[in-house]
C-alpha cells in the first residue's frame, strides 16, 4: 500500500504538538461560538415575530418569522457539524485529559446531548411545519427549541466551569478518579455565574447580530415596516440583555477575584500582591515583571474588587502562585488586552442600548438617524468580538492549567506529532466554511428580496432559484 | 452497571449505523448517479428524503462519544490516540458533508451545486469507510489498553479495517437504497422506485460477498472476534443474515413493505453481532468492559440520561416521525405534483 510509506514519511516532520493542539482547539471553539448565540437566541426572536404574526394577523411579522427560520436552519446545520468536530477534538487533541478526567468532565455532556437532540428534532419540525400545521400548534413546536437551547448551553458551560473550579470527584493515591458525585460536578462553584454570563451573552450577541443586518438594510434605504420590525425585535432583545450582562459580568469578575486570583491578576495586570491597586487601561507586562504604558486609574481595581473595603482591598499578584503555576508573560498580556476589549466594547454596546431605550421612552419610536444606524450595523461584529474576548479571558486566564489546580495543558495534549497538519487542514476547511456560509446567507437574502414573499419558496433552505439559473442547467446538460 | 452502559453504547452505535448510515448511503448513490441530467431525478429524491431529519442524526455519534469518554475514558483515550488519522479524516468529512449538503440546497448555479454536491457525496463515502476502519482496528485488537497509542498506521490500514471499512460503505449504501425505494413509492414515482430497487438488490449481494470475505479475514486477523462470531454471537449472525435474505427476497419480488424493516434489522445485526462477539472486551483481549468502567456515580448519571432520553427525546422523535408520515412537514424543495407540471410547461 502506497499510503503506508507516505504516512511514515510525514512522521519525520516531528513538531511539538502542544501549541498546534491549543491553536486548533482555540480556532474551532472560536468559530463554533459565533454560531452558538444564533442557535440559542434566534429561535426566541423568531417566536416573538411568529406570536405577533398570529396574534395581530401581521403579515410582515409572519414573513420575518418564516425567513428567520430558514436562515436558522443553515446556521443550525453549520453549528451542528462544528459542534460534532469539537466532540472529536476532545479526544484527538486532549486524550490524556479525557483519559484521566472524562469520568467527571463528561457528566454535563450527557445532558447537553439530550438537549441538543431535542433541539435538533424541534428545529426540523418547526422549519418544515409552516405550510401544513395549524398556526398555534406550529408556534408551540418552536418553544422547545428555545428551552433546549438554554439548557444545552448551560450544560456545556457547566463542563467548562468545571475546568475552572473542579469538584465532585475523589482521587486515589495515583491520581486516578475513583468516585464521582455528578451533582457536584455539574453544579461546581464557577457554574452558576459562568453559565448565566454565557446565556445572557447568547441573547445579547444573537440580538445584535440579527439587528445589525436590518440596520445595514435601513442604511441602504430599505426603511419599510418589514425591515423596521426585524430590527426592533432583535435589537430589543439585545438591548434588554446588555445591562443584565454588565451585572452578571461584574459578579463573575468578583468570583474570579476570590477563587482564581492569578486569573484576576492577569486581568488587572497586577504583578505583585498589593492594596490600592490601580485599574490599568491597555498597557502591558514586560518580561521583567513591571507594568509598562497604559492609563492607570489609581485605586480603582482594588475598589471594584470589593467596594466594602475600597482602596484598601488587597489584590493578589501573579507572584502569589509558584513560578511553575503562573501564566506566561504573553498569556498575561493576552488576557489583559482581551479584558479591556470585552469591557470597552461591552460598554459601547451598553451606551447604544441606552440610546435606543431612551428614544423609545421619550419618543415612542426607534432612533433612525445615520449615526445610530451605522453603530447598530456594526453592533453584530462588535458583539461577536466582545464575546470572543470574554472567552479568551476565561480560557487563556486559566493557563497553565486545563483542570485548575489538577492538570496542566502540557500534560493533557496528544503526543501525536502530526497535529500541525490537522491544524492547517481544519483552518482551511473552516475558513472556506465560514465564507461559504456568509455567501449562502446573503444569496438567500437577495433571492428572498427578489421573490418578495415566502409562499414561492422552493428550496428547503432558501428561496427559489432565480429564473436566470435555469438556462445554465439546460446548457450544462448538453 | 457497567454492562448496562456498554449495552446502551452498543445500541447507540447501532442506531447511528442505521439512521446515520442511511444518510451516508444516500450520499453514495448521489456520488455515482452520473452527470447533471442523468442524475437529476435520483438526486432530487435523495435531497428530498434526507431533508427533515438529517441534522438529528449527528446526535447519535455525539452520544456514542460522550458515553465512551464518560464511562470508559481510558479506552477512549487509547482509541483516540491510536486511530488519530482515520478519526480526523472522519471529523473533517462530517464537516464537509453536512455543510455542503445544506449549502447545495441553498445555491442555484449549476457549478456551485456540482461543487457542493461532489463534496457532499465524496465525504459521504469517506466517513463511513473511516468509521468502519476504526471499528476494524478495535475489533482486531490493535488498540492497546491504558490510554496508550498503538501503531498509528497499522491500526487502521490492515486487513480487518479494509474489510470493515468496505463493509460499512456497502452496507449503508444498501440500506439507503432500500429507504429510497420506499421514499420513491411514497411519491408515486415508479421510475425511481425501480431505479433504487435494482441498486438495492445489487448492493445486498455485494454486502453478502463482503461479509463472507470479512469472516475469512477475521479468522486469521482477529481470531477473538471470529470465535465470538462463530460462537456466542452466532445466533445474532444467523438472524441478521436471515433478515438480510428476507429483505432481498422481498425486494426481488418487489414487495417493498417489509423490506425496509428487514434491511434495518439486518444492518443492526452486523453491529450487534460485533458487540456480542467481542464481549466482555471493550478493546479485545486487553481491556474488559468492567475493568474500563468509570466510578458508579458516573455510570448512574449516564443511566439517568438514558431514562431522560426515553422520556423526552423519544416522544419528540416520534412526533417528528408521525408529522413527517402525515405529510405535515412538506419539503418545499419538491413542489406538489401539480406545481411540477406547471413548472415543466413554463420551461
Amino acid at each position: 500500500m502506497i499510503v503506508v510509506p507516505a504516512v511514515h514519511a510525514l512522521g519525520v516532520l516531528t513538531v511539538d504538538p502542544v501549541p498546534w493542539a491549543r491553536s486548533q482547539m482555540a480556532f474551532t471553539l472560536a468559530f463554533h461560538i459565533i454560531l452558538v448565540p444564533l442557535g440559542v437566541s434566534w429561535a426566541f426572536m423568531t417566536l416573538i415575530a411568529n406570536y405577533r404574526a398570529i396574534k395581530h394577523d401581521d403579515a410582515d411579522a409572519l414573513l420575518l418569522a418564516q425567513r428567520w427560520s430558514k436562515y436558522m436552519a443553515v446556521t443550525f446545520a453549520v453549528g451542528a457539524v462544528t459542534g460534532t468536530v469539537l466532540s472529536f477534538e476532545f479526544g484527538l487533541l486532549w486524550p490524556r485529559f479525557m483519559g484521566q478526567w472524562g469520568e467527571a468532565f463528561g457528566v454535563p455532556f450527557g445532558f447537553e446531548g439530550l438537549f441538543f437532540f431535542t433541539e435538533a428534532i424541534f428545529v426540523a419540525i418547526y422549519i418544515y411545519g409552516w405550510r401544513r400545521m395549524r398556526p398555534w400548534a406550529h408556534f408551540w413546536t418552536g418553544v422547545p427549541i428555545v428551552l433546549a437551547g438554554i439548557f444545552g448551553a448551560v450544560s456545556v458551560v457547566a463542563a467548562n466551569s468545571w475546568m475552572n473550579a473542579p469538584s465532585g470527584f475523589t482521587l486515589d493515591s495515583s491520581g486516578k478518579v475513583v468516585a464521582v458525585d455528578p451533582v457536584a460536578v455539574i453544579f461546581n462553584k464557577a457554574m452558576p455565574l459562568e453559565a448565566a454570563h454565557m446565556l445572557v451573552a447568547a441573547y445579547l450577541v444573537g440580538g445584535f447580530m440579527v439587528a445589525s443586518v436590518y440596520a445595514g438594510a435601513m442604511l441602504r434605504g430599505r426603511r419599510d415596516r418589514y425591515h423596521r420590525l426585524g430590527f426592533v425585535i432583535a435589537f430589543t432583545v439585545a438591548a434588554v440583555a446588555t445591562p443584565v450582562q454588565m451585572g452578571v459580568g461584574d459578579a463573575l469578575a468578583r468570583w474570579v477575584y476570590n477563587d482564581q486570583p492569578e486569573k484576576f491578576a492577569a486581568i488587572e495586570l497586577v504583578p505583585h500582591t498589593a492594596s490600592d491597586v490601580p485599574e490599568t487601561l491597555l498597557g502591558k507586562l514586560s518580561a521583567n515583571g513591571t507594568v509598562q504604558g497604559g492609563i492607570a486609574i489609581p485605586g480603582l481595581a482594588s475598589w471594584l474588587s470589593d467596594p466594602g473595603t475600597g482602596k484598601a482591598t488587597v489584590v493578589k499578584g501573579i507572584d502569589s502562585v509558584p513560578a511553575e503555576d503562573r501564566p506566561t508573560v504573553s498569556e498575561v498580556n493576552v488576557v489583559h488586552l482581551s479584558w479591556d476589549i470585552m469591557v470597552g466594547l461591552g460598554s459601547l454596546l451598553f451606551l447604544l442600548s441606552l440610546w435606543y431605550g431612551l428614544t423609545w421612552a421619550l419618543r415612542r419610536r426607534m432612533p433612525t438617524n445615520r449615526v445610530f444606524l451605522t453603530l447598530a450595523a456594526a453592533s453584530g461584529l462588535l458583539s461577536v468580538i466582545t464575546m470572543e474576548a470574554g472567552w479568551v479571558v476565561t480560557e487563556v486566564g486559566r493557563q497553565p492549567w486545563i483542570v485548575y489546580g489538577y492538570m496542566k495543558v502540557d500534560d493533557a495534549a496528544t503526543a501525536n506529532t502530526g497535529v500541525w497538519i490537522t491544524f492547517i487542514a481544519v483552518t482551511v476547511l473552516y475558513l472556506a466554511l465560514g465564507v461559504t456560509a456568509i455567501l449562502v446567507l446573503r444569496g438567500m437574502s437577495r433571492r428572498f428580496r427578489r421573490a418578495g414573499g415566502f409562499a414561492d419558496v422552493e428550496s428547503p433552505y432558501g428561496p427559489p432559484a432565480s429564473s436566470e439559473a435555469e438556462p445554465q442547467v439546460e446548457e450544462a446538460a448538453r | 452497571m457497567s454492562d448496562t452502559v456498554a449495552v446502551v453504547l452498543l445500541l447507540a452505535l447501532t442506531t447511528y449505523a442505521v439512521f446515520g448510515g442511511a444518510d451516508f448511503g444516500a450520499g453514495f448513490w448521489d456520488l455515482i448517479a452520473g452527470g447533471p441530467e442523468q442524475g437529476r431525478r435520483p438526486r432530487e429524491l435523495i435531497e428530498h428524503s434526507l431533508g427533515p431529519v438529517w441534522e438529528a442524526n449527528h446526535v447519535w455519534l455525539i452520544f456514542v462519544f460522550v458515553v465512551t469518554w464518560t464511562a470508559f475514558s481510558e479506552a477512549y483515550a487509547s482509541i483516540m490516540l491510536t486511530l488519530f488519522v482515520p478519526l480526523t479524516i472522519a471529523a473533517l468529512g462530517i464537516v464537509l458533508r453536512g455543510a455542503s449538503f445544506a449549502f447545495r440546497k441553498s445555491v442555484v448555479s449549476l457549478r456551485n451545486r456540482r461543487l457542493f454536491g461532489v463534496a457532499f457525496a465524496a465525504s459521504s463515502v469517506l466517513v463511513p469507510y473511516c468509521m468502519g476502519a476504526v471499528a476494524g482496528g478495535i475489533a482486531s485488537g490493535r488498540v492497546p489498553a491504558g490510554g496508550k497509542a498503538g501503531d498509528p498506521v497499522d491500526s487502521w490500514i490492515n486487513p480487518t479495517s479494509v474489510v470493515t471499512g468496505v463493509l460499512a460503505v456497502t452496507s449503508v449504501a444498501y440500506l439507503a437504497a432500500v429507504y429510497l425505494v420506499w421514499e420513491a413509492r411514497r411519491d408515486d414515482n415508479a421510475e425511481m422506485a425501480d431505479y433504487f430497487r435494482r441498486r438495492a438488490v445489487v448492493s445486498a449481494v455485494v454486502v453478502a460477498v463482503v461479509g463472507a470475505v470479512g469472516m475469512v479475514v477475521l479468522h486469521s486477523d482477529a481470531p477473538y472476534v471470529f470465535d465470538g462470531m462463530t460462537g456466542r454471537a452466532l445466533p445474532v449472525v444467523v438472524v441478521g443474515v436471515a433478515f438480510g435474505l428476507g429483505a432481498l427476497v422481498l425486494l426481488a419480488r418487489d414487495a417493498n413493505r417489509g423490506a425496509r424493516v428487514l434491511a434495518v434489522l439486518a444492518q443492526a445485526g452486523i453491529v450487534v453481532a460485533w458487540g456480542v462477539a467481542q464481549w466482555p472486551y471493550l478493546l479485545p483481549e486487553s481491556l474488559s468492559v468492567s475493568a474500563a468502567a468509570a466510578p458508579s456515580g458516573t455510570l448512574r448519571v449516564l443511566i439517568v440520561n438514558v431514562v431522560l432520553a426515553v422520556l423526552i427525546v423519544l416522544p419528540a422523535f416520534v412526533l417528528l416521525y408521525v408529522l413527517a408520515q402525515r405529510r405535515l412537514l412538506p419539503e418545499e424543495g419538491v413542489p406538489d405534483a401539480a406545481d411540477r407540471v406547471t413548472d415543466r410547461s413554463a420551461d
